[in-house]
């Protein structure tokens, strides 16, 4: 039994679909050759087609295009070789031409699917239905006068992605997992930055309700989430709403909401004045999309590896279990960093470092994998002292913690500090001789049985030892002196 | 000597090379004209301050023996002609103000190809009429007058100030556009040559734009081959435009003496229509016989679905206007009317105040064709139409070369006349706009005059960027026509 709202008259499903707008990752805006920073000052990245002067004339940017389709190929989708752009009409002061250009027909790409992870270990596959370019609008500012607008057309004309899904997804933490993994997938590809922050990836989540095996009943639209916390918490909202509405006899309408994040609630967004008419048609500048279909086959062959086949891939290449490879391939950039430090050593023993010592390291210092105080050469490089025997696991810990705040070698920290594992049977057998005669009573206990002090006297000669004792050579040196 | 405004294109030319004439001499005489005759209203703008500079460093260029094709030749420049630096109204009021910080392609080919600019021609707002009556600045007067009749005559449109301007002399060719008939129409409405080339011949790049999928630019001109230079120089692929043609711009001018033996013509039996003018079948006939002498095969042929053209530009071409016209919001350029209330407001008053009535009853139906529950009965049927059109005209290509039509269903009325009723106003466009909405190349040529003395003309329409038989046609109409009819006013 999947994930079901218990309401007074009895349980109810959550039936919601998502659509995402991703901004596309490209120098250049969909039909102008104006750049597409993020953050420049206002009005400074705007050519005379994104602000609609007289007789100015779209033309596709191949980039945006090329990018489309990688996302469709990502998405295991349908790559459709006609696709067309239309005109979505409507006056507004940031839509310059007073119409966008969008796919409305025949978008780009056609069916496709994500399998999201749930916290359980579950999958899920959810089905995509489409995905179509379109243009970004400017931004209207209305809060830096009293009376007036003002309007920054940096973002006019960039170029998004529409993403929608099917209606599959049947709870909150369902609703996150594919955000997530869409988001995860969009950064693989390099197609979108994903960075809701900026407004990068934003979604329209839908949401209804029913009676398990009934069909779909009226659903509503909650507009422009910007985080996946947000996502799930405002499904969850809507869903709650719906149950309350039906519960108290009471009917859904069909209306577009807003979340609200500080109350935890939905809201109707504002009626407009008056119903938009969008009256689509094929925008008349433009010839129809025809990709060339040995195109398509060669950004599907330079496609990166995707982070289900890689998991799958850290799995069988690598031994790790199902659960370290997700960890691991959440960002392509701790993949790698991990591959990095993988490549010719116990992989293994590179997972749990990564994400272990590393994680916390980065939490710590408030880093990300990118800026890494470690590098994966350095780390490969600490690996191999322990793998040689130049120091025990112990000491790596203590170089670790040293590469992370001065950023030196570890053989360099190893040599410097004089950490290295001393392996002359000589000093080893002074030591356990110096432990064992502090130590007569114990010895005494463990000579009439007490075996399980053995790990005591390891302890204490590692200790005298500074941590530097070869393990293996202390275990047998010790096992000669207790006889 | 003939007077330097009588020159053709060819023949300046020839004279400016063997330097009988100079650059500044032929724009003098022009600059001269065009003040003489201001009360045609041809000229909304006239540059000449410019045309003296481009005429001196064409005068260097030729002193240095470095012509170029257009070396010295001046032209008006339909003022949909985006210019940059110099004011461009599309005949709107909406444009108030507002001067290009860019040049057009099509311009930008011909300053390039040394052309001198005198001006910007008047035209029917945003190019929509046929009589360039709608007009911000004003009507144009047509430089001809009907025998024993001393009314002002309209020029036709949209393009009625460039084929005045071409008539009277005013300048030796210039820039037109045509979406359902505004090059073909007005050159037939003043005695000039003028062809809409096939869809994509020419840039649209920085062009006012009426209807994408049916503009396209062209020259106005008072001879065939004047018509081919212009048409050469205006031509070519334009990244800038992804509707432009990538394909090689023949030497129309070579093809405008290739004569027409062998050529199969064909003549549509649907654009006989009832109560058409004596005259005008009287010439349509002529025409086809002076081919026949000249070797071609006429041949009746039949396009069906003629007589839905005309409903279905009315539909397509506000379609898309509607939704170009939308971007003149008063927001970034040209008029603003605020009216101190919301957007919405600002929106309303601009756009009252801007457009003219022509415009506005345009754009209300345009919209309304486009609106939910409207749609599939008019503008997909519309297209749906379209391709039927296009599809009489690839049959038709089995059979022969190119079509001999009537260019305009009448000779230019006056001014005022067809007012009352819109539809009597876009009958004009009865047989051009056909051309248009197939994408094909299309020529009016002057061919005779009728009972009042007033010019007519034929078109001959080709095959996709076929021009060259299209030229060749019309050279052969010309020669057999020996037009020298000449409009009661001229410089």
């Amino acid at each position: 039994m999947g994930y079901v709202i218990e309401g007074r008259t009895g349980p109810w499903e959550i039936v919601c679909g998502l659509e995402v707008h991703a901004q596309v990752i490209s120098k250049s805006k969909l039909f102008s050759g104006a750049a597409t920073a993020f953050g420049a000052a206002p009005n400074t990245q705007v050519s005379f087609v994104d602000a609609a002067f007289p007789g100015m004339l779209p033309v596709p940017n191949r980039e945006c295009i090329a990018q489309a389709i990688r996302t469709g190929l990502g998405l295991n989708a349908q790559i459709n070789l006609w696709s067309r752009f239309d005109r979505k009409n409507y006056f507004y002061a940031d839509l310059p031409a007073g119409y966008q250009i969008s796919q409305y027909q025949h978008p780009i790409v056609g069916r496709g699917e994500i399998t999201i992870e749930l916290a359980d270990g579950r999958t899920r596959r959810i089905g995509i239905t489409r995905l179509h370019l379109e243009q970004d609008a400017g931004k209207s500012l209305h809060d830096q006068h009293p009376t007036k607008s003002y309007i920054d057309l940096n973002r006019a004309g960039v170029a998004l992605m529409e993403i929608v899904s099917e209606p599959d997804i049947r709870s909150p933490e369902e609703a996150g997992a594919y955000l997530t993994k869409l988001r995860q997938i969009l950064r693989y590809l390099g197609t979108c930055d994903g960075n809701m922050e900026e407004g990068s990836l934003r979604a329209d989540v839908n949401v209804s309700v029913r009676r398990p095996g009934e069909g779909y009943r009226t659903r509503c639209e909650v507009k422009n989430v910007n985080s996946i916390r947000f996502v799930m918490q405002a499904v969850e909202a809507e869903a709650r709403r719906q149950v309350e509405v039906w519960e108290s006899g009471g009917e859904v309408a069909q209306e577009t909401r807003l979340f609200d994040p500080a109350r935890g609630v939905t809201r109707p967004m504002r009626s407009k004045e008056h119903a938009h008419d969008y009256r689509y048609f094929p925008d008349p500048d433009l010839l129809p999309l025809e990709l060339d279909a040995a195109w398509v086959e060669e950004l599907r062959r330079t496609l990166p590896e995707l982070p289900d086949a890689k998991a799958e891939r850290f799995q069988r290449e690598y031994g790790l279990s199902a659960y370290d490879a997700r960890v691991l391939v959440a960002e392509r950039a701790t993949a790698d960093f991990f591959e990095a430090v993988a490549r010719g050593r116990d992989p293994k023993l590179a997972a749990n470092w990564v994400m272990g010592d590393l994680f916390a390291a980065l939490n710590r210092t408030g880093r990300t994998i990118e800026t890494s105080p470690v590098s994966a050469e350095a780390l490969g490089r600490l690996l191999d002292l322990i793998a040689d025997e130049t120091i025990s696991g112990r000491i790596a810990k203590q170089v670790f913690e040293d590469m992370v705040e001065t950023g030196a070698d570890p053989a360099a920290i190893v040599d410097a500090k004089g950490l290295r594992q001393v392996k002359d049977t000589g000093a080893i057998e002074a030591a356990v001789a110096q432990v064992l005669a502090a130590n007569a009573d114990k010895v005494a206990e463990y000579k009439a049985g007490k075996e399980k002090l053995f790990g005591f006297f390891v302890g204490q000669v590692m200790k005298a030892m500074g941590g530097k004792g070869n393990p293996a050579l202390v275990n047998e040196v010790l096992k000669r002196a207790l006889g | 000597m003939s007077k330097p405004t009588d020159l053709t294109i060819a023949e300046a030319r020839e004279m400016l090379a063997r330097r009988a004439l100079s650059a500044r001499e032929l724009a003098e005489a022009h600059i001269a004209a065009i003040e003489r005759l201001a009360s045609l209203n041809a000229y909304i703008t006239v540059t000449a301050e410019r045309a003296l500079a481009d005429a001196a460093r064409a005068d260097d260029r030729l002193a240095r023996g470095e012509a170029r094709p257009l070396e010295g030749i001046p032209l008006g420049i339909k003022d949909l002609f985006c210019t940059e630096g110099i004011r461009t109204t599309a005949a709107s009021r909406i444009l108030d103000g507002f001067t290009p910080p860019y040049e057009s392609t099509v311009t930008r080919k011909l300053w390039e190809a040394g052309a001198v600019c005198l001006g910007k021609t008047n035209l029917d707002e945003f190019a929509m009429g046929s009589s360039n009556t709608t007009s911000a600045f004003g009507h144009v007067v047509n430089p001809w007058r009907r025998r024993g009749d001393n009314r002002d005559l309209v020029p036709g449109g949209s393009s009625g100030g460039s084929a005045a301007a071409v008539a009277a002399r005013l300048c030796l060719g210039a820039t037109a556009t045509d979406t359902g008939g505004s090059i073909r129409q007005p050159a037939a409405f003043t005695g000039t040559v003028g062809i809409k080339p096939t869809y994509g011949r020419c840039s649209r790049w920085g062009i006012v734009a009426f209807a994408s999928s049916l503009d396209q630019a062209g020259p106005i001109a008072r001879t065939v081959r004047d018509a081919a230079i212009l048409l050469r120089a205006m031509s070519g692929f334009d990244p800038k435009d992804s509707t432009s043609a990538d394909v090689p711009v023949p030497d129309f001018e070579a093809a405008v003496g290739r004569g027409v033996k062998g050529l199969r013509i064909g003549v549509p039996k649907e654009y006989r229509l009832p109560g058409m003018s004596a005259d005008i079948v009287s010439l349509w006939e002529r025409g086809a016989a002076w081919l026949r002498e000249a070797g071609a095969e006429i041949r009746e042929i039949s396009l069906p679905h003629t007589k839905y053209a005309l409903p279905c530009y009315y539909i397509v071409a506000p379609a898309e206007a509607s939704s170009n016209l939308a971007r003149y919001d008063g927001v970034r350029f040209g008029m603003r009317v605020d009216p101190g209330g919301d957007l919405d407001d600002l929106y309303a008053a601009t756009r009252a105040a801007g457009f003219g009535a022509e415009v506005r009853r345009r754009i209300l139906i345009g919209t309304y064709v486009l609106s939910a529950g409207y749609y599939d009965a008019y503008y997909l049927k519309a297209q749906k139409v379209r391709a039927l059109i296009a599809r009489d005209f690839e049959t038709a290509w089995a059979e022969v070369d190119a079509i001999l039509t009537p260019a305009t269903p009448t000779s230019a009325f006056a001014i005022g006349e067809k007012q009352d009723d819109p539809v009597t106003m876009y009958l004009n466009d009865v047989f051009t706009v056909t051309a248009n909405l197939a994408g094909l190349p299309g020529i009016s040529v002057p061919a005779g005059v009728d009972e009042g003395g007033l010019p007519l003309g034929l078109q001959v329409i080709g095959r996709p960027f076929d021009e060259e038989t299209v030229f060749a046609v019309a050279g052969a109409i010309e020669r057999a026509a020996g037009f020298d009819a000449l409009p009661a006013v001229r410089a």
